[in-house]
């Protein structure tokens, strides 16, 4: 339920708030410290200094979900950890987002056929926004992840939810 | 010691449990029979001349054919610097042998494991859970003959 729909035309206020709204939300995308397989250590390269994911205000790694805006799911999800990672993702306040990293988390990847562990894919645990795909994705391609993310939060708007 | 001198020496003091041994080849090892594995394992680790005090790994092999499953334990000599292995095999339907746990404490997550993925029951673990899969997963994936699970928990196998 949008608090101003209706009161005002949608007009130059909304868009302006909206705006400011968005440009700070999608430059702070919190991720969760978060990592489950070998595709967190390409996550953990997209931290350090060379690919540097501070220069888009997502570097600050939160250690607990309620912090937290960004689950990266890098890795592979196993039913054991379904259930944990489903309740992580319930700890997170809203606006809250996923990607999916690497061809496990997309879709059970090397596992698709004989994992008899692995669930095939992450979207059927957690909605998922962006797929990055990859075995593992390399960090640019995580970087260009949180960049499609930052176009869909852009499009958000408080008169509509 | 060489292989040889080890399974002559456990032939020696063993001749009841040891049942066959290959001293040759890349795996050199003694097959020894499922009720005499304990004292086995306690002489490998104590004997002076012998002194395995290092359990590497335990694996679990099933064969369907033959009906049974072979457990391949990996032992190390620290000191004397000599390496081992000794094998037991056990009824595929019903696979029990006594826990080395209390041998090597090693042994009880290479156990845990072997009973998760084989279904292998050791006798007096001291805590005898899966490992790896979840507590309420059906069957031993390891298996030759596992089916995949149709449903965990609302979560389909094959969306
Ligand atoms: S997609 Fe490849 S690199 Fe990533 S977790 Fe799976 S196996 Fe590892």
């Amino acid at each position: 339920m949008a608090l101003i729909e209706g009161i005002f035309e949608p007009g130059l206020v909304v868009t302006t708030v909206d705006w400011v709204l968005n440009w700070s939300r999608k430059r702070s995308i919190f991720p969760m410290t978060f990592g489950i397989a070998c595709c967190a250590i390409e996550m953990i390269a997209t931290g350090a200094a060379r690919f540097d994911i501070d220069r888009f205000g997502s570097g600050a790694f939160r250690a607990t979900p309620r912090q937290a805006d960004l689950m990266i799911v890098a890795g592979t999800v196993t039913f054991k950890m379904a259930e944990r990672l489903r309740r992580l993702w319930e700890q997170m306040a809203e606006p809250r987002y996923v990607i999916a990293m690497g061809a496990c988390a997309i879709s059970g990847g090397p596992y698709h056929v004989h994992g008899y562990h692995v669930v095939k894919g992450v979207d059927q645990v957690v909605p998922v926004d962006v797929y990055v795909p990859g075995c593992p994705p390399r960090p640019e391609a995580l970087l260009e992840g949180i960049m499609r993310l930052q176009d869909k939060i852009s499009t958000h708007t408080i008169a509509k939810r | 010691m060489t292989p040889s001198d080890i399974i002559a020496f456990l032939q020696q003091h063993h001749a009841e449990s040891v049942v066959s041994a290959v001293a040759d080849g890349p795996y050199p090892h003694a097959l020894v029979k499922a009720e005499g594995l304990a004292a086995v394992a306690a002489f490998l680790k104590t004997q002076p001349r012998l002194r395995f005090d290092l359990l590497r790994c335990i694996s679990a092999i099933d064969w369907p054919a033959k009906n049974n499953i072979e457990l391949a334990y990996d032992v190390i000599s620290t000191s004397l610097g000599h390496a081992f292995a000794i094998k037991v095999v056990v009824d595929r339907a019903d696979p029990r042998v006594e826990s080395v746990s209390t041998v090597w404490p090693a042994a009880e997550w290479h156990e845990r494991e072997a009973f998760d993925l084989m279904g292998v029951e050791f006798l007096h673990h001291p805590d005898l859970r899966r490992i790896l899969m979840p507590e309420d997963w059906p069957g031993h994936p390891l298996r030759k003959d596992y089916q995949d699970i149709v449903e965990y928990r609302g979560l389909k196998f094959n969306p």
